[in-house]
């Protein structure tokens, strides 16, 4: 199904009430990081589907959802389960690290 | 079979680009391996000023966006993962990824580049992400209107310390030396800027807070006396190690890790070269590394010519 793009206003949907475990890129256009591993989020979206949800979210649009999590460096995936968050990477990382935490949150 | 190759390079910042913008115009079978996607650590300078033929200053990600552009042209063929090992069996040499997969090549050129050195301190790796940054492009904006701090005073140190002072109403440069070691130009520019107060001979022994960084315990190394400075971020610039722990024990390395090459960026493997920031050399700029590449590739292609 794809990246799925959310926002302020339906992250509780999207994210804390899904069904299946989820993963969010927090981004901005100006992070130089943030686009070398953008390619890779939507590989995994594809790889994933139906098991893991990939989302993405502009942290220059939606303030609020960033600030409640406390990021304060981007790229920053977290990955949530059951509207938790469980896992957080921070940083531009191979594509092989950020699927050894979706293994170990899917097996959980 | 593995997949096999004339020419294998791992790492696509403007070394690994530029080495295959040679490659591809010589009609080398070529892959280009990168672990996340082409682009290097020029990804995170906020502006480029001293890449030759750019006279009006552009962001890092929009010179390697041309760079990568101009590759594309050429077919640009490139392998996603990570390499662990490199291996060399006679004139054989296997490309081994995390995940087992491995590549086979005749010739190689490692451009893997460096990462940001750590402080080393408490609380560095705890508020990573929490005030602890090493990418002033990508997290500055999150300090708009409050203190933070600089640690360094090389180039990259003084420059992400003027870029701060857009977000940051105070940036505090601390350096342990009672000079920098910056190009003259951003000397100047960060002396003449008031948001800047530069800490001579200090340095950092600890990051602290709760949740988030609140402040940093600062050494004067001339007089021995602490101090507490209150930033709510670190932004971290002491300084790059090689990429190279792969070729640890199959290539000669410096004492600090650099591949060690002649200078047609040969190491002592034949037909294995090294280009750009992982090499040992003085002088690491995008310039030289897109230099290097060039070098290594024409130097690959007389290898390959000669078998």
């Amino acid at each position: 199904m794809g990246v799925v793009h959310v926002t302020d206003q339906n992250f509780e949907k999207e994210v804390l009430q899904s069904d299946i475990p989820v993963l969010v890129d927090f981004w901005a256009a100006w992070c130089g990081p943030c686009r070398a591993i953008a390619p890779i989020i939507e590989e995994l979206a594809e790889e994933y589907a139906g098991k893991l949800k990939v989302c993405k979210m502009n942290v220059d649009e939606n303030p609020i959802t960033p600030g409640k999590f406390g990021i304060r460096a981007i790229p920053t995936l977290i990955f949530f389960k059951n509207g938790q968050p469980v896992d957080m990477i921070t940083g531009a990382v191979a594509k092989s690290t950020i699927e050894n935490v979706i293994q170990r949150l899917l097996s959980s | 079979m593995a997949e096999t190759h004339d020419l294998v390079i791992i790492g696509g910042g403007p070394a690994g680009l530029t080495a295959y913008l040679y490659a591809a115009r010589a009609r080398l079978d070529c892959v280009l391996v990168e672990k996340t996607s082409p682009g290097g650590q020029v990804l995170v300078t906020d502006l480029v000023e001293n890449y030759p033929g750019f006279p009006e200053p552009l962001s890092g990600f929009e010179l390697m966006d041309r760079f990568v552009a101009q590759v594309k042209k050429l077919g640009l063929q490139t392998i996603s993962g990570e390499v662990v090992r490199l291996e060399i069996e006679g004139e054989r040499k296997k490309i081994v990824f995390d995940d087992g997969r491995v590549l086979q090549a005749q010739a190689v050129i490692i451009a893997t580049g460096a990462r940001p050195n750590r402080l080393g301190v408490p609380g560095e790796e705890e508020f990573l992400g929490k005030g602890v940054s090493y990418c002033a492009t990508c997290d500055g904006p999150f300090f708009r209107d409050q203190e933070v701090a600089v640690v360094g005073g090389g180039n990259t140190a003084v420059q992400e310390a003027i870029f701060l002072t857009k977000f940051a109403k105070r940036v505090y440069l601390i350096h342990r030396r009672d000079q920098l070691r910056a190009q003259k130009i951003l000397q100047e520019r960060a002396l003449a800027n008031e948001k800047i107060t530069i800490l001579w001979n200090r340095v950092v022994e600890e990051i602290f807070g709760q949740d988030q960084v609140e402040g940093v315990r600062l050494k004067n190394v001339k007089t021995g006396e602490t101090e507490t400075l209150k930033v709510q971020g670190v932004f971290i610039f002491v300084g790059i190690s090689p990429q190279s722990e792969f070729v640890r024990g199959v290539l000669p390395l410096d004492e600090r890790g650099f591949i060690i090459t002649d200078c047609e960026m040969r190491t002592e493997v034949p037909g294995v070269f090294a280009a750009g920031d992982v090499r040992a050399k003085a002088c690491r700029q995008i310039v030289t590394a897109a230099g290097d590449g060039a070098t290594a590739a024409f130097m690959a292609e007389h290898y390959l010519s000669q078998k």
